[in-house]
């Protein structure tokens, strides 16, 4: 029996086509995903993102625990609130999941982690929180909605109580603030400006609703999947996992060396692999001319050796195909995508290729 | 529901056949087809002279979510391919049996057609696959 968020019969009502993700039955789009993405680019769409993990940290050492469950330091965080995007490693340096982790108080925290790991991630918290006395609480009552696009804060902000939206309304990029059970923050997976929203699964249907009357259009993890990766941001499972650390992921910039005495799991390893010198790295890449690029497709770095696509799409926004691709440490300018046996060129560009609606590379 | 039309001979890969007045046959994908793929972004067409045969693949529609290989229905030579579909690939989605057509073929034996399935036995193929 697959998992059902408590918007299940608002996407059924939308028309979503639902496939299974990580065991949930979510929309995949609601007929267009071509639609879904340019609303979200140019308006306001919303994402149903009840499937993901919402877990609570609480005890008076969860400040400290973080410090050593993360390879980004919440010391970071200063200010009630604020968000900071971070790794959790093993032992050998590899990514059992990213995550997002808001500071609230020094005896609580709230982290939101993908669908997919839930399971082992749930089982490595508490493993590693005992010690800390930290008590780790899902929060499985509690739904998620993103809205995202240049439109949707002033889309949503109408639509909350007042407490709500006047906390709302002055939030900072990578803010969250409560309300009641209400947890509203100015992050997403797009690279458009908007929120995120942790609501009462009681009230997620009619605040979807609300929503869609504001004309925010429900958009599918078709569309989300295509977002994210113009807006270069890592799908975990597909850029990264146990078998690559952060600095093979392009993720070296949320890894936090200072200060060396910080302990984390998975430090040494990491150290070692730094002062050893990674032989892959993660680019992004843009075909040069016609075709798709797809995950898993082969990628030949002519003198450097040969690398792979680890999520590869068609970019809407662009009218060109692009990807991330793990390649050679030492792969150029450009490379040859291996399409259905036919050697294509690609050239290394850096990530993002979109933000807030314009290209950020040259075509 | 799904837009079958009944002029049409369909194979179980989902292709479509109509045979023209000179005898050649044009080919695309069907509307349900179209549908489970999702927005086309790009259509690799076969080679004009390309001889093919049948249940060979011989193009490629990609949409955002997936590539997926057209089987040619019968045997023959690729007369013709739809050069639109280079700029205009939504077209396999708006008007899978019109403007998305994707190649024509100067079929080598047309008796291949009769292993195709007519409009309602392809209905009755949609109908068993969803079980």
């Amino acid at each position: 029996m697959a998992n059902k968020t408590p918007l299940y019969d608002e996407h059924v009502a939308d028309g979503g086509k639902l496939v299974d993700f990580a065991g949930w039955d979510m929309p995949i789009n609601y007929g267009s995903q071509l639609e879904e993405h340019r609303q979200v680019r140019t308006d306001a769409g919303m994402f149903d993102v009840s499937h993901m993990t919402v877990v609570d940290l609480t005890g008076d050492r969860t400040r400290e625990f973080l410090r050593y469950l993360l390879a980004n330091n919440v010391d970071r965080l200063k200010d009630s609130g604020k968000a900071l995007y971070s790794c959790m490693l093993n032992e050998s340096g590899g990514v059992i999941d990213d995550l997002i982790v808001y500071f609230l108080q020094d005896n609580f925290f709230r982290m939101v982690v993908n669908a997919g790991t839930h399971d082992k991630d749930i089982a490595w918290l508490e493993k590693q929180a005992a010690a800390f006395d930290v008590a780790v609480t899902e929060r499985p009552e509690l739904a998620m909605i993103a809205v995202q696009g240049p439109n949707a804060r002033e889309k949503a902000l109408p639509l909350l109580s007042d407490a709500a939206r006047a906390a709302a309304s002055e939030l900072k990029p990578f803010f969250g603030a409560f309300d009641g059970d209400w947890f509203i923050a100015r992050t997403g997976y797009t690279g458009e400006d908007g929120f995120e929203i942790v609501l009462p699964a009681s009230e997620a249907v009619t605040f979807w609703q609300n929503l869609r009357a504001a004309g925010v259009k429900p958009t599918g993890l078709g569309a989300r999947d295509t977002l994210r990766l113009e807006a270069g941001m890592n799908l975990y499972g597909a850029d990264m996992d146990e078998s690559t650390s952060p600095l093979e992921a392009a993720l070296g910039w949320t890894v936090a060396w200072e200060p060396p005495e910080r302990d984390f799991i998975g430090r040494a390893a990491l150290e070692q692999q730094r002062q050893a010198g990674t032989t892959q790295k993660l680019v992004g890449l843009l075909l040069e001319g016609k075709g798709v690029l797809r995950n898993h497709q082969k990628v030949v770095a002519e003198g450097a050796g040969e690398g792979e696509i680890t999520s590869g799409s068609f970019s809407p926004t662009l009218q060109r195909a692009i990807a991330f691709a793990r390649v050679p440490k030492a792969t150029g300018d450009t490379c040859q995508v291996d399409i259905r046996g036919k050697l294509l060129t690609a050239r290394v560009v850096k990530p993002p290729f979109v933000r807030n609606g314009e290209a950020q590379i040259e075509l | 529901m799904s837009n079958i039309p009944v002029e049409l001979k369909y194979a179980k890969s989902h292709e479509w056949a109509r045979v023209n007045d000179d005898g050649s046959v044009t080919v695309g994908i069907s509307d349900t087809a179209q549908d489970q793929l999702g927005d086309m972004v790009f259509i690799e067409v076969p080679e004009v002279g390309q001889t093919v045969t049948a249940e060979e693949a011989c193009a490629v529609v990609e949409s955002v979510k997936a590539a997926s290989d057209v089987y040619a229905p019968l045997g023959g030579e690729v007369v013709e391919v739809n050069e639109g579909l280079a700029d205009s690939p939504e077209a396999v989605n708006n008007d899978a049996y019109g403007e998305g057509w994707i190649f024509r073929l100067e079929p080598a034996d047309a008796g291949e057609l009769g292993a195709l399935m007519d409009a309602d036995a392809y209905e009755v193929f949609l109908a068993s696959e969803d079980h």
